[in-house]
């Protein structure tokens, strides 16, 4: 073998940058994010869990076009319960706690929404003044 | 024809990881035996194929000279095009592998009427090969934050500069749709130029369908077809397989094991084909050596030492007899050499 004094380094880094998850993470896991219930107890949401988990995003992101770009507020109605389409009017009365609830996950996953650059969260809401 | 044979073979890759992943039971053959298989085959197929080119001589000193070499004072060296020291290959191989750098400076030769040929810089290549490959990069980098735990401040940092646009939810990687157009010109300049379409073969082509429908299985992964595309579920399979105790907690979309599939054949693919020009960049000697072949003497390694340098005056003393018989000139008469003995 020819050049043995950097071939084998370079194999080396080639080797570390490949394996980098196992020996960043040194072999633990971490823990798994275990979103809070809503602590009022209800069940029900606007659609079943299983659609919520994978499709949370998109049914917020239409509501805010339906309401903000198009003027349509219609109250979306499950079961005979109203929810009206918005993140502070219907998600956040039952998932009152956006650190338990969202941020669970979306830390866990690298995810960063943009809702918050505009909504209050409930805590920042309660105490916060209401000024208009 | 020659590309439909690669579409027909990720197709076909597709059904087996579509419906295989369907039957009960197999969810840990396509999510955690596959992956596995996969790594181990690139990583021990790359260092093979690294460690078969370190195991080659190089018998002569090859650099590619593209500009002035070193000579006299007054004549300027191109240290770049023509680098004689190591600092100066190390510049040239940086800018070859961040940059491209010979395909910046890639040239188009064309035949008009006359007849005339012309040389245009031809740049396209270079574009959308710096844009395919920097996209890939940083969707490989992005991925991590599926494979590592808390996530560090800088990974999180690239996510947002990547979907800094905020279209849609989730939203839109820039780098998803840079990585189509490149492939996009890529595989179209492999249909539409003539030169390039005569010398292109399946092995060219199939890479880049494959990654083609690696991107496109992700992209509809992530905006279209998000049925049981649970996040979670899918980081604590990717955690698992990391610290080497994997877990599938929850029904999977046949998308995901697709994609998963998709790129565990990328990876086992890799060190057989061209895509190895990822290690063999470094690796090659028109590039990697210096043009000092005047100042140091490049012996080739398949030099046998028995063999030791022979003369013209030693093979003259050696053959003198018959060369005068045969009538060749000789340099030293054999009577001048009677003479000193």
């Amino acid at each position: 073998m020819y050049n043995k004094g950097t071939i084998i380094p370079g194999l080396i880094i080639f080797v570390l940058f490949v394996t980098f998850p196992i020996w960043f993470n040194g072999l633990k896991a971490g823990t798994l994010p275990k979103p809070e219930l809503p602590p009022g107890g209800e069940k029900k949401c606007v659609m079943p869990v299983e659609y919520m988990r994978a499709n949370h995003m998109q049914l917020l992101n239409e509501w805010r076009d339906n309401v903000l770009r198009d003027d349509n507020r219609t109250v979306v109605t499950v079961e005979g319960k109203p929810y009206r389409k918005g993140l502070q009017m219907a998600c956040m009365n039952c998932h009152s706690n956006k650190e338990k609830f969202c941020d669970n996950c979306h830390a866990y996953t690298a995810v960063k929404p943009y809702c918050w650059d505009c909504h209050l969260t409930p805590k920042e809401a309660a105490s916060k003044e209401v000024t208009h | 024809m020659k590309y439909a044979f690669s579409f027909l073979a990720v197709i076909a890759l597709i059904l087996i990881a579509g419906l295989g992943s369907q039957i009960p039971g197999m969810q840990y053959f396509f999510g955690v035996a596959i992956p596995y298989l996969a790594i181990m085959l690139f990583v021990g197929g790359f260092v093979y194929r690294v460690m078969q080119w370190a195991k080659s001589p190089v018998p002569f000193s090859i650099p590619t000279t593209c500009g002035q070499g070193a000579s006299l004072d007054f004549i300027k060296q191109d240290k770049l095009d023509c680098p004689t020291k190591t600092s100066e290959v190390v510049a040239r191989m940086f800018l070859e592998i961040f940059l491209f750098r010979s395909l910046f400076r890639n040239t188009k030769s064309e035949i008009h009427n006359g007849p005339k040929v012309t040389y245009e810089s031809s740049k396209w290549l270079w574009l959308f090969g710096l844009l395919f490959h920097y996209s890939f990069l940083l969707i490989v980098i992005r991925h991590m934050r599926l494979f590592i735990d808390p996530i560090p401040f800088w990974l999180s940092a690239i996510e947002s500069v990547d979907s800094m646009l905020q279209i849609g939810a989730p939203t839109l990687y820039l780098s998803s749709v840079t990585l189509l157009g490149g492939i996009a010109l890529l595989f179209g300049r492999r249909l539409v130029n003539r030169h390039v379409r005569y010398i292109s073969l399946n092995n060219d082509y199939f890479p880049l369908v494959l990654i083609f429908a690696i991107a496109l299985t992700g992209i509809l992964m992530r905006y279209f077809l998000r049925n049981n595309i649970d996040i979670i579920t899918i980081k604590t399979l990717a955690m698992g397989l990391v610290t080497f105790s994997p877990v599938i907690s929850a029904k999977i979309g046949a998308i995901f094991y697709i994609h998963l599939f998709l790129v565990s054949i990328l990876l086992a693919y890799f060190p057989f084909s061209k895509l190895m020009h990822m290690g063999g960049v470094f690796m090659s000697p028109t590039r990697n050596m210096a043009n000092d072949s005047r100042a140091k003497r490049h012996i080739n390694p398949w030099n046998d030492p028995e063999i030791k340098p022979h003369s013209y005056a030693g093979y003259e003393d050696e053959f003198r007899e018959f060369m005068v018989d045969a009538g060749i000139p000789v340099e030293k008469e054999l009577s001048a050499v009677q003479d000193e003995a």
